[in-house]
């Protein structure tokens, strides 16, 4: 029978978009990145994606019970962002246990997709990074080598930890470092799909990016500005993992305060700490102060007035 | 009423103080590095928790309602204070490593909880039992907390290496955010096993 008048339930407004067609998104983005990061660190860098994706996605399927290894694909971002934070070759079972902590202690215990207070790739390599330091930090840093597919590798300090890089060999990637944070340009590319397809918002990549390069001023002018927002994890961490939907604010303020804070934090633990880097604590400070700065920044009910005071 | 017998069982699960009751949870955290130091404060707590019981069920008809308190924490410190200098004198690493949490043992609310929960209605032979029963289960559980930390932090059980030299030590464990990661790991689970057996 042929209805004009259709009643059902709601939602009444339905979106194509769904979990899996964003997360595949995602992992389209950091394409760019993962074939800068073979092309420079050479097979070794797309064995440790590999076995961090897999591990990332066995653990969750493992925990839901689920047949379908890809499943709604987060957990192949999980892993695949997880390797991006981490050193070209470390030993394998380094990656496996990072991908394991992630999605196991930094996801599923919180309930899931949805629920993590954290970010769980920052959470994996954050326990990494605590527990075999020697083997993700220090003097793990290979020294790329464009279309180098040896088997030698040398290896060199950080360019947070020496500051002699040029700042085109760090936007061009080739320089040493993690996977996935020496190419600003790859890096660029990839999330200029994410803009493009809606998925991120300018704000916090802008505010974060944006304060560290006001704070680099601060530490010798505009070439140390530049070099604070091109070296290390920072384009990575602002562009790929402070924008994670789950463990950012909703509110455009509350995504302005959000950048802010991840990018002093993280300058702070470069200018004064005693870690090179601090774009992963930076984001996992912030993702803890979230549903705080959701809170402080609810935006005025419509009609709503001023309670006098 | 219930038997004697039970009087002494429930601490061991069904209301284990840290696992169940979530009492304690200070030095559950904090000193449970090894199975060593979790084992030596599970026993301090045990001792403390055992003397207690006994003096505070005895007195517990002389002591006017309105300063019970103060009370109970005379006869704890009392007992505390003897665990301090009995540590310090025979075992001084242990001692030193426990530090401020010894005297702590005072504010313990396993012990105030016990006191106040049980020794104080029931009496003598009932808050024996109950003060070994919750005794064995604190020391147990820090025990248990402290055997995996210690395992995967150190690579060892009780000092004895056991998981080889090739093993690289997961270090997180022995920081205090793997304390909470253990306990709430340790929690999940027993929980779990809990609504399984049916036990409530």
């Amino acid at each position: 029978m042929d209805r004009k008048l259709v009643v059902s339930s709601s939602p009444h407004i339905k979106s194509p978009e769904t979990i899996r067609s964003i997360m595949i998104d995602v992992l389209v983005a950091l394409f760019p990145v993962a074939l800068m990061a073979v092309f420079l660190f050479g097979f070794r860098a797309l064995a440790t994606m590999i076995i961090a994706m897999v591990a990332a996605m066995a653990t969750e399927a493992i925990i839901l019970r689920r047949k379908n290894l890809f499943g709604d694909g987060s957990a192949a971002v999980t892993g695949l962002l997880l390797a991006m934070t981490l050193p070209p070759a470390p030993p394998w079972w380094v990656v496996v246990i990072g991908s394991v902590v992630a999605i196991g202690v930094g996801k599923h215990i919180y309930g899931g997709l949805g629920n993590n207070i954290f970010n769980p790739a920052l959470v994996g390599r954050a326990v990494l990074f605590v527990s075999w330091s020697t083997h993700v930090a220090g003097n793990v840093w290979i020294k790329p080598v464009p279309f180098g597919f040896t088997a030698d590798a040398v290896t060199q300090a950080s360019p947070l930890v020496t500051y002699d890089a040029s700042l085109g060999d760090l936007f061009i990637g080739t320089v040493s470092g993690a996977l996935g944070e020496t190419s600003a340009l790859a890096l660029i590319i990839g999330a200029i799909w994410l803009f493009y397809r809606g998925h991120i918002d300018w704000r916090i990549p802008g505010s974060f990016i944006g304060i560290v390069f006001i704070l680099g001023l601060f530490d010798g002018g505009l070439y140390m500005g530049l070099y604070h927002v091109l070296a290390g994890g920072v384009m990575l961490g602002a562009l790929f993992m402070a924008t994670d939907m789950v463990t950012s604010p909703v509110t455009p303020a509350g995504k302005l305060i959000f950048g802010l804070g991840c990018g002093i934090v993280t300058m702070a633990i470069r200018m004064f700490g005693g870690m090179p880097e601090g774009v992963t604590f930076g984001i996992l400070l912030m993702n803890g102060l979230t549903p705080l700065i959701d809170n402080m920044t609810l935006p005025k009910k419509f009609g709503e007035v001023k309670k006098s005071a | 009423m219930s038997t004697l017998a039970q009087e002494f069982s429930k601490g061991l699960l069904k209301e284990n103080p840290t696992f169940r009751l979530l009492l304690g949870m200070c030095p559950t955290l904090a000193i449970t590095t090894s199975a060593f130091f979790g084992f030596g404060m599970g026993v301090s707590v045990f001792f403390v928790l055992l003397c207690s019981n006994i003096v505070i069920s005895v007195i517990r008809n002389f002591v006017p309602d309105k300063v019970r308190m103060p009370a109970y924490i005379l006869v704890i410190a009392t007992f505390v204070t003897i665990t301090d200098m009995v540590l310090n004198a025979f075992v001084p690493e242990l001692h030193k490593a426990l530090g401020i949490f010894i005297p702590l043992i005072v504010v313990n609310c396993i012990i105030m909880g016990r006191a106040e929960a049980f020794a104080r209605k029931n009496n003598v032979i009932r808050s024996i039992l109950d003060a070994l029963g919750m005794g064995v289960g604190v020391t147990m559980s820090l025990t248990l907390v402290g055997i995996i930390r210690e395992l995967f932090g150190a690579g060892s059980i009780f000092g004895y290496n056991i998981m080889g030299t090739a093993f690289e030590p997961m270090g997180v464990l022995a920081t205090p955010p793997g304390a909470f990661i253990t306990l709430g790991i340790l929690l999940g689970l027993f929980n779990y096993a809990f609504k399984r057996l049916g036990i409530e």
